[in-house]
C-alpha cells in the first residue's frame, strides 16, 4: 500500500516536471520572441512607430513676387479671409451654419456642399465655408466664430496682380496644377502640387520663372494620432519654406500701366524699349484679360467671353502677332541702300504716282505723286515710288541681308514663351515654300514693307532700337544688375546719320507724313518716326464704284493695320516706342498713341532713375546715355 | 524511531503561518504592474481604469485569502455543485447573456457581469480533481477512468464553443487534459489520443479548415499566416501589436511615454493587448521581467502541486497552473504575433474584474493547498460528501 502511493506520488511528480518542462519551453520561446522583436529589430520597429506618431506636413513657400524695373510689385500675394469649418468641432453642422449665417450669408448650394464634403472627409479636416470673404464680414465672423462651434477663421496666401490687365499677357497668371503639370515637374513636387491651394504659372513670366518664383516647400512635424488628427506641433523639429525669389524685370508698371491704357479697346500692341540696351520698357497687348480671374479659376462663362472676343484679348499681339511692316520698313531699305553704295543721297527719283513694271502699275500711297524726291524726302514723305526704285537696284539679296540685321525674322528670346520669329523672305524661301520664282515686283512690295515680310511689334521695336542707336540691340525682359550697351551693328556713321534724319522730317518737317502731330510735346526735345501702313484687304474697282472708297466704309476686320515707330530724343536717341494698331484703318490709328507713350518714358527717362537694384548695389545705378 | 509527524495547520493563526507569501509577493508585482500601466495607457489618470482595477485586485487578494483558509474537505464537498452551477450558468448565456463582439459571454446580474466560461475555468479543474481523487488507483488507466472525465470535459466545451468562444474553449480542453495526464493517463491512451489527434489534423486539412471555423475566426487564421492579409483591417490590430513592442527596444521608451499606445493605434489597450503597451514604456527588460515572475509563480504553483499528499490538491494545483499557463502564453504568444488572435487577457494586468475574481480564487485554491499540502481527505465519501 504505502509502496504503491510512492509509485503514484514519483508518477506524479514525473508529470509534473514533464509539464513544467514544456511550460519552460514555452516561455523560452516568449522570450526568444521578446528578443527577436525588442532587441534585434526594435530599430525597425522604433522607424515604424515613428512613422505612426509623426507625420510631415507641408509648409508651401511664399511664391516669389515679380517687380518692375523700380521694384514695384506686378505680382504678389495678398491675405485671403476665409471661413473653415472642423465637423467633429460640433454636434450639429446646420446650427454652426445657422449661427454663421447670423453674420454672413451661406447659400443652401453652400450648405449642401458642405454636409457633401463632411459625409466623405475625416470628422477633423476642415472645409471651407467661405472663400475671399471681405475685411468686414471676416472681422465680424472673427468675432463671434469662437461662439460658433467648429468654425475657424483661417487666412491663406492668393496671388495678386494688382495691375490687373496691364501687365496680364507679360507676367501670365498662376492656377491649381492640373495631372499634365504635376506629370511633367519634378517627382519631388508632387506632393507641395497637391496641397490644396498650391498653384503654379501658367503663362508669361509665371510660368517662364517657375523654378525662382517657386521656392522650396517647408515641413513642420505634427504628431499624429492613429485618425491622423495632430495632437501638437513640433517647431523645432520642422523645416521653414524656402520663399520664392523675386523676378524683377525691365518694365516700367507706370509706362505699362499708361501704354494699356492710352490703347484703350483697340485691337493693338506697343512695345517700348530702350535702344541701346535692349530693355523693353512696356510690353502691351490689348484688349486684355483679368489675371485674377484665373487665379480662383475662371469661369466658364468669364472663359467664353474672352475666347469669343474678335479682339482676341487672351493673344499676346506684341509678341506672337505678325504684321507686315509697311512703311516703317522703309528705314531698313534706305539704310541698305546707303550702305550699298545704290544711290547718292542727293539723288533723285522722279514719282508721278506711279511707275510701270512689265505689264503692271504700281502705284506711290500719294496718288497724284511727290515730284522729285532724294532720300530724305522720300522717307519724310514716304514716298513709294522712290522705295520702288532703290529696291530694284538694290535686289532682293540685299534688302533679305540688310532686313535680317536690323533683326526681320530673328526670333528673340526674351525668357517668356510665345515670341513669333517673323518673316523675312528670301527667293530661296519663296521657292521652299511657295514654288514660286522671285520677280521683281515681289521685291518692290518688299522695298516698300508690304509682300511676304512679317514682324511682329517686338521685332518692330528692335528694329527701330538698332535704327535709332545703331547698335545691335538684343530685347531683354528681365532686369540684370547692369545691362551694358549693346555692340554696334557696323554700319557707317553717315548711313545711320542721313536714314535718322529722314525719320526726324516726318515728324518735324513740313510735309512729313507726322507733321500733324505737333512733335513729342516736351520743350527741346525732338522725336524721330515713320508710319505705316500693313494692307489688309484690297478695296475693288467695284466696291470703288458702289461707294467704298476709305476704311472707314469697310468692315473692321477688313480695314488696314495702322503701325508707327518713333523714338527720342531724335539727337540722342534713348527710347522707343512700336504701337501697332489692328483694322486702325491706316497708320493714323497708331501714330498718336505711340507718341504719347514715348512723351511719357522721356518724361520719367526710366533708365536714368535709380532702380530696385539701385538698394542693393548703388555702383551699378547707369546714368542716362 | 520517532517519526516526525507532519502536521495540518487547523487555526485561523496556524493556517496564515503556512500560506506562501512568497507567491502572494509575486501575483501582488503583476496587479502593480498592471495597476500602472492602466494609469499609464489612461494618460497618467487614475479613471477610468486604474483605480478599479486596484479595487478589484483589493477585493480579489482578500478573496484570494479567505479561500486559502478552506479545507480540502470542503472543495471536494462543493466540487460537483460548483462545476454543476457553472454548466447551468453556460446554459443560461444561451438565453439571458449579453452580445459582445458577436459572442454571448456575459450574464448580466444588474452590478455584476458574470462570464460564466470563466467560472467555468475554475470549476472544471475541482470537479476533474474531485473524480480522481475518488477514482481509486487502480481504474486510473483504465476506461473507466477516461470517459467521465472526457464528459465533464465535454459538457462545458460544447457550450462555450457554441457562443462561440474557441479561445476558451481550447484552453478548458487543454487544462483538462492536463489534469487527466497528471492523474497518471496510461501511456497507451495517449499513444491513441495522439494518433487520433494526428487523424483529426489530416481530416481538417480534408475538410478544410474554412468549413469548421466561422468566418472571423478564418479570417483570423488567414491574417496570422499572412501579415499582408488586409492590413487596414483585420491584421491592422497585430501589426501594430508588433510594432507597439518593437519599437520599445531594449529598455523602453520610459514610463508614461509610450507613443503608440497613446496616440489610439490599439484600441482596447487596457485589455488583451496590455503586454504590449507594457513592452513598449519598459522594453524588453520589462517584458522578459513579467515572463520571469510568472515562471516564478508556475514554479512555486508546480512546488506546491507535488508537495501535496493528497491527489485532489495535487490535481487541482496542477490543473490550475496549467490554466494559468496558458493564459500567459496564449497572450503573450498572441500579442507578438506567434500565433492568431485569441481573445485571451494577460492575468492581473489585464483590465477585466471576472477574469481578475477567477485568476485569484484559483491562487487562493493554490494556496489553500499549500496550507493544507499534509491533509489527507477521505476518498470516495460520495458525490457531495
Amino acid at each position: 500500500m504505502r509502496a504503491d502511493r510512492q509509485e503514484q506520488e514519483l508518477k506524479f511528480t514525473r508529470r509534473a516536471l514533464l509539464l513544467s518542462g514544456a511550460g519552460a519551453l514555452g516561455f523560452t520561446i516568449l522570450g526568444a520572441r521578446l528578443y527577436a522583436l525588442q532587441v534585434l529589430d526594435s530599430e525597425r520597429y522604433r522607424l515604424l512607430s515613428e512613422d505612426n506618431q509623426f507625420n510631415f506636413q507641408l509648409t508651401p513657400p511664399s511664391r516669389g513676387r515679380i517687380l518692375d524695373r523700380f521694384g514695384v510689385p506686378i505680382a504678389d500675394n495678398r491675405d485671403s479671409y476665409r471661413i473653415l469649418l472642423t465637423p467633429e468641432g460640433t454636434s450639429d453642422i446646420d446650427t454652426s451654419l445657422d449661427l454663421l449665417g447670423r453674420h454672413m450669408t451661406i447659400s443652401q448650394g453652400r450648405r449642401d456642399l458642405i454636409h457633401r464634403r463632411a459625409r466623405q472627409n475625416r470628422s477633423f479636416q476642415p472645409i471651407t465655408v467661405a472663400n475671399d470673404l471681405d475685411w468686414q464680414t471676416f472681422s465680424t465672423v472673427n468675432l463671434y466664430a469662437p461662439d460658433i462651434p467648429g468654425i475657424t477663421p483661417d487666412v491663406e496666401e492668393v496671388r495678386n496682380y494688382p495691375y490687373g490687365e496691364a501687365f496680364a499677357h507679360v507676367v501670365g497668371y498662376v492656377q491649381t496644377p492640373n495631372e499634365d503639370d504635376i506629370a511633367n515637374d519634378h517627382p519631388d513636387a508632387e506632393r507641395l502640387l497637391r496641397q490644396p491651394g498650391f498653384r503654379v504659372g501658367k503663362n508669361g513670366v509665371e510660368i517662364a520663372r517657375e523654378h525662382d518664383l517657386r521656392g522650396a516647400a517647408g515641413a513642420l512635424k505634427t504628431e499624429v494620432d492613429a485618425a491622423g488628427r495632430i495632437i501638437r506641433e513640433i517647431p523645432d523639429q520642422s523645416v521653414d519654406p524656402s520663399q520664392g525669389m523675386d523676378v524683377v524685370l525691365t518694365l516700367d508698371a507706370d509706362i505699362q500701366r499708361f501704354a494699356s491704357e492710352r490703347l484703350g479697346d483697340e485691337s493693338a500692341s506697343a512695345v517700348v524699349i530702350d535702344v541701346n540696351t535692349g530693355e523693353l520698357i512696356a510690353l502691351v497687348s490689348n484688349p486684355s484679360f483679368d489675371p485674377n480671374l484665373f487665379v480662383r479659376g475662371i469661369s466658364s462663362a468669364d472663359y467664353a467671353r474672352y475666347r469669343d472676343n474678335d479682339h482676341r484679348p487672351l493673344y499676346h499681339k506684341s509678341i506672337q502677332g505678325t504684321y507686315p511692316p509697311g512703311s516703317t520698313f522703309k528705314a531698313v531699305v534706305a539704310a541698305a541702300a546707303l550702305e550699298a553704295g545704290i544711290i547718292e543721297p542727293s539723288e533723285s527719283v522722279r514719282c508721278t504716282g506711279s511707275t510701270r513694271l512689265g505689264n503692271r502699275d504700281f502705284h506711290c500711297w500719294r496718288r497724284e505723286g511727290h515730284g522729285r524726291v532724294d532720300l530724305h524726302e522720300a522717307l519724310k514723305t514716304s514716298c513709294d515710288i522712290y522705295f520702288y526704285e532703290i529696291a530694284e537696284r538694290l535686289g532682293i539679296d540685299r534688302i533679305n541681308e540688310m532686313a535680317a540685321r536690323f533683326g526681320i525674322g530673328e526670333e528673340f528670346d526674351i525668357g517668356i514663351a510665345g515670341v513669333a520669329r517673323g518673316l523675312n523672305p528670301s527667293p530661296a524661301w519663296l521657292m521652299a515654300n511657295r514654288n514660286q520664282p522671285w520677280t521683281t515686283g515681289r521685291t518692290y512690295n518688299t522695298g516698300i514693307g508690304q509682300g511676304f515680310t512679317l514682324a511682329s511689334p517686338l521685332q518692330l521695336a528692335v528694329m527701330t532700337a538698332r535704327v535709332a542707336s545703331g547698335r545691335a540691340v538684343q530685347p531683354t525682359l528681365f532686369r540684370n544688375a547692369m545691362t551694358p550697351p549693346a555692340q554696334h551693328m557696323g554700319l557707317s556713321d553717315d548711313t545711320m546719320a542721313r536714314v535718322r534724319e529722314g525719320l526726324r522730317a516726318v515728324v518735324h518737317e513740313q510735309g512729313g507724313t507726322s507733321f500733324s502731330l505737333g512733335g513729342l510735346g516736351i520743350e527741346g526735345v525732338e522725336m524721330a518716326g515713320k508710319t505705316g501702313t500693313a494692307q489688309v484687304y484690297s478695296i475693288t474697282a467695284e466696291e470703288r464704284e458702289q461707294g467704298v472708297r476709305e476704311q472707314e466704309d469697310l468692315p473692321w476686320r477688313l480695314r488696314d493695320h495702322g503701325l508707327f515707330m518713333c523714338y527720342a530724343p531724335a539727337d540722342n536717341p534713348k527710347y522707343a516706342c512700336v504701337v501697332v494698331v489692328e483694322h486702325g484703318g491706316g497708320s493714323s490709328a497708331a501714330t498718336r498713341p505711340a507718341r504719347d507713350i514715348l512723351r511719357r518714358t522721356v518724361a520719367r527717362d526710366p533708365s536714368s532713375r535709380p532702380g530696385v537694384f539701385a538698394s542693393l548695389a548703388p555702383s551699378t545705378t547707369r546714368g542716362g546715355i | 524511531m520517532a517519526v516526525f509527524r507532519e502536521t495540518v495547520p487547523r487555526d485561523l493563526p496556524g493556517k496564515m503561518m503556512e500560506i506562501n507569501w512568497s507567491l502572494v509577493l509575486l501575483l501582488g508585482l503583476l496587479g502593480v504592474a498592471g495597476v500602472a500601466m492602466l494609469y499609464s495607457l489612461a494618460g497618467a489618470e487614475w479613471n477610468p481604469w486604474a483605480v478599479r482595477h486596484a479595487l478589484r485586485l483589493g477585493v480579489g487578494f482578500t478573496g484570494m485569502l479567505i479561500v486559502a483558509m478552506f479545507p480540502p474537505r470542503f472543495w471536494i464537498g462543493v466540487a460537483y455543485p460548483i462545476y454543476f452551477g457553472a454548466l447551468l450558468l453556460l446554459v443560461l448565456v444561451e438565453f439571458a447573456g449579453v452580445s459582445i463582439n458577436g459572442a454571448q459571454r456575459w450574464i448580466d446580474l444588474g452590478p455584476l457581469r458574470l462570464q460564466p466560461s470563466e467560472v467555468m475555468k475554475v470549476a472544471l479543474v475541482l470537479a476533474l480533481a474531485r473524480f480522481y481523487h475518488d477514482l481509486p488507483t487502480e481504474k486510473v488507466t483504465s476506461l473507466s477512468g477516461l470517459i467521465p472525465p472526457m464528459m465533464i470535459i465535454g459538457a462545458p466545451a460544447a457550450l462555450i464553443i457554441g457562443q462561440p468562444d474557441l479561445g476558451t474553449t481550447l484552453l478548458l480542453i487543454a487544462t483538462g487534459l492536463a489534469v487527466i495526464f497528471m492523474a497518471g493517463l496510461s501511456w497507451w491512451f495517449i499513444l491513441i489520443v495522439g494518433v487520433l489527434g494526428l487523424m483529426g489534423v489530416v481530416g481538417i486539412a480534408v475538410v478544410g479548415l474554412e468549413n469548421i471555423l466561422a468566418e472571423y475566426q478564418m479570417d483570423r487564421v488567414r491574417a496570422f499566416t499572412n501579415p499582408d492579409f488586409d492590413p487596414l483591417g483585420i491584421n491592422y490590430h497585430p501589426n501594430q501589436a508588433v510594432i507597439t513592442l518593437g519599437s520599445g527596444g531594449m529598455t523602453g521608451k520610459g514610463y508614461l511615454e509610450g507613443t503608440q499606445s497613446k496616440l489610439g493605434f490599439l484600441p482596447e489597450m487596457q485589455t488583451d493587448y496590455i503586454f504590449t503597451a507594457l513592452g513598449e514604456e519598459f522594453g524588453f527588460v520589462g517584458g522578459i521581467s513579467v515572463l520571469a515572475i510568472n515562471a516564478l509563480i508556475m514554479a512555486q504553483g508546480v512546488g506546491v502541486a507535488v508537495s501535496c499528499k493528497s491527489p485532489f490538491l495535487r490535481l487541482l494545483t496542477m490543473g490550475l497552473i496549467t490554466t494559468y499557463a496558458l493564459y500567459v502564453f496564449i497572450n503573450i504568444g498572441m500579442v507578438s504575433r506567434l500565433m492568431p488572435v485569441v481573445g485571451v487577457p494577460l492575468p492581473l494586468i489585464s483590465y477585466g474584474g471576472t477574469v481578475v475574481l477567477s485568476i485569484l480564487v484559483a491562487f487562493g485554491l493554490i494556496l489553500g493547498a499549500h496550507i493544507h499540502r499534509n491533509a489527507e481527505p477521505p476518498r470516495g465519501v460520495g458525490l457531495f460528501g
